[in-house]
């Protein structure tokens, strides 16, 4: 009844995000006395568990034919099914868009609550609660949990992770009935191409936004620069909508939350919305020309200039440097 | 097809941080100048809406919310956006309530208006950023949902829908009935309503009820803390102070941008 239990996709490997949600597990489990169980779906679930075993108490593998790619009605039912069965006091989740999708429905199939997009997670009495931002990062929430099990999306990268075990633990393989709910069903998945890296663990970004003026600037004037200091391309909300960019590339509180050494923001406002995806960027630094820009408020340094006139220059000053 | 559109009214989140407070005692942002508006990703919703119906040619979009009387001005703009009816539950409890208690308001209020294909919600409010009333109002329903569409299609009669993923995106085909919730792209950029269909759209009727009307536990929903409830609400104070790079020249200012840029790059 005080275990915890982790929610992970085997296809996204024991990333970052999965060691933190791993670490948060931990401690929580720790502060309530139960055990930290995980349960691994999906392709590659077997291969994940294998080294999550090294960390949590018990781990439980589901890989059948029918979760091998993700379906919300499938996945749904799986996870509903088996934390039924382990009856946690609580389902800690990523906050990948599958998990942010399942969680609010995973807690009302278990009868419990919800809560998302966490940096925080404390036991209160008998309740959880979750430390969140609220109000486009303007503000911060806690949010105490009413019903039991508490389930919590959280932003994992941010977390530490747990402490490795002197045994593996046991694995178990599930075999269940999954409910097959055919009123959905994928029919085409797409891949957008990006760097080499995913924009999470990029360790620097160069970002752009709505004064970069069109389409062409991020391959003609952002792409090189980026290219020059390893850098992942990125975006604000405004780039995005404008159709410029790709979605996948949208940093923010409905984007990516990156945490990159070096987050270089490019005619980018600075919006709350905006912060709240790199408040954990250890150098923030732009280009603007507005001096009175929001962004420079989160800056280490900063120039003002339209970026047309800096980013070539800066190019050249920086290929030198490299020599 | 029937569509049906859930609307938030929020206070406006594209307020500057600096003029942004919060009453800690009631644990609720101030209103000060700011604005009541509808929130970004329900536009983003109604926009779809709007322009799966004109790819099909035909369809009702209704509008749905669940707030204080000023709600009205979000339905009343999407009757200018061409939507064809409006409801409004007005909310005499709890100002924040919870989103189970919003997922249960609104799918009472949803059965009460009669039977729908598409059921659509933004994917977050910007106020509380909760994420969490399209999968709650789905499992109120017995419905299927499926989160982050951008996009929908009706080819030879089948039910489409794109939606974003963290690498791309998937299409899905749905049967209706189906919750989904709506994020944003190029494409459903809410459309500016015409100043005249503002006008008329004071004059369309509008349906309004009280919780009392929706055959629901009006107490329990008035108190809207069941689910979670939130005990703390602060703003943290956390300025960083920019150095602006110095130098006669933009030559030179580059130049020791640069090398600022180059003393981290060069560490990793
Ligand atoms: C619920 C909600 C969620 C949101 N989620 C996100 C999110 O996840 N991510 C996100 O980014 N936004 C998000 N937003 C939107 C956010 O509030 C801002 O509207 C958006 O970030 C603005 O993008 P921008 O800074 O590129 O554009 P603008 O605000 O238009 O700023 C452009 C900047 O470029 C500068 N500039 C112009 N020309 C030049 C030039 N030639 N050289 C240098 N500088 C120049 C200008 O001075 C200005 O500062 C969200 C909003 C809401 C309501
Ligand atoms: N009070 C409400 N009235 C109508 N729709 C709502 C209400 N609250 C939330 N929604 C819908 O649910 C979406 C997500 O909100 P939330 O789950 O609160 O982040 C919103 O974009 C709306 O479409």
């Amino acid at each position: 009844m005080n275990d915890v239990v982790i929610c992970l996709f085997g296809a996204a490997g024991y990333d970052k995000s999965a060691q933190g949600l791993a670490g948060a597990g931990r401690r929580l489990a720790d502060e309530l006395g139960g055990r930290l169980r995980a349960i691994v779906v999906g392709a590659g679930a077997a291969t994940l568990a294998s080294e999550v075993a090294g960390v949590v108490d018990s781990a439980t593998v589901v890989d059948q034919a029918e979760l091998a790619e993700y379906h919300p009605e499938f996945c749904l039912s799986t996870l509903a099914q088996l934390c039924g069965d382990l009856s946690p006091r609580a389902v800690l989740l990523s906050n990948d868009a599958y998990s942010q999708e399942l969680a609010p429905r995973l807690a009302h199939r278990l009868g419990g609550s919800a809560v998302g997009d966490g940096v925080e997670v404390r036991v209160h009495g008998d309740c959880l609660r979750v430390v969140r931002q609220v109000y486009g990062g303007k503000a911060q929430a806690v949010i105490e949990l009413k019903r039991k099990p508490a389930v919590v999306w959280l932003r994992a990268r941010s977390f530490a992770p747990a402490p490795r075990r002197e045994t593996a633990s046991e694995i178990t393989q599930a075999a269940l009935e999954i409910m097959t709910d055919s009123r959905t069903r994928v029919v085409e998945r797409k891949r957008e191409e990006t760097g080499s890296a995913r924009l999470e663990d990029a360790r620097v970004i160069v970002s752009g936004g709505r004064g970069i003026g069109g389409p062409e600037p991020f391959t003609t004037e952002l792409l090189p620069l980026a290219d020059l200091i390893g850098a992942q391309l990125a975006a604000s909300r405004a780039a995005c909508d404008a159709g410029w960019v790709p979605p996948t590339w949208q940093v923010g509180q409905t984007g990516k939350k990156v945490a990159p050494d070096l987050y270089l923001a490019i005619a980018i406002a600075g919006a709350s919305q905006h912060m709240a995806g790199i408040s954990e960027a250890k150098n923030i630094v732009a280009i603007n020309t507005d001096s009175d820009a929001p962004i420079f408020k989160h800056c280490a340094f900063g120039i003002v200039e339209d970026y047309r006139k800096v980013v070539p220059l800066l190019r050249e000053k920086l290929a030198a440097l490299q020599k | 097809m029937n569509l049906l559109v859930c609307l938030k009214q929020i206070l406006d989140p594209e307020i500057p941080a600096r003029d942004f407070r919060v009453d800690v005692a009631k644990r609720e942002a101030e209103r000060g100048a700011a604005n009541l508006v509808t929130n970004i990703f329900c536009e983003n919703a109604l926009e779809t809406a709007l322009q799966f119906r004109e790819r099909l040619g035909v369809g009702r979009i209704t509008v749905l919310s669940f707030g204080a009387a000023t709600a009205e001005d979000s339905l009343r703009k999407a009757l200018a956006m061409k939507a064809d009816e409006a409801a409004l539950v007005l909310n005499d409890g709890h100002p924040h309530p919870d989103p189970l208690t919003v997922a249960r308001v609104l799918a009472a209020a949803i059965r009460k208006l009669g039977d729908f294909d598409l059921i659509m919600v933004g994917r977050e409010a910007g106020d509380w950023g909760a994420g969490q009333t399209g999968g709650l109002l789905a499992e109120e329903l017995g419905l299927p949902c499926v989160s982050f569409v951008d996009r929908i299609e009706n080819p030879d009669g089948k039910l489409r829908l794109k939606r974003q993923t963290d690498t791309g995106w998937e299409m899905l085909e749905a049967e209706p009935p189906i919750v989904v919730t709506i994020t944003n792209d190029e494409h459903n950029v809410p459309r500016i309503p015409k100043v005249r269909d503002v006008m008329t759209s004071y004059r369309q009727p509008l349906v309004q009820w009280t919780l009392d009307d929706l055959g629901i536990d009006a107490d329990e929903a008035r108190a809207g803390n069941n689910y979670y409830e939130v005990v703390d609400l602060s703003v943290p104070q956390k300025e960083t102070r920019c150095e602006f790079v110095t130098g006669d020249t933009l030559d030179d200012r580059t130049e020791a941008f640069a090398r600022r840029i180059h003393a981290v790059t060069s560490a990793l």
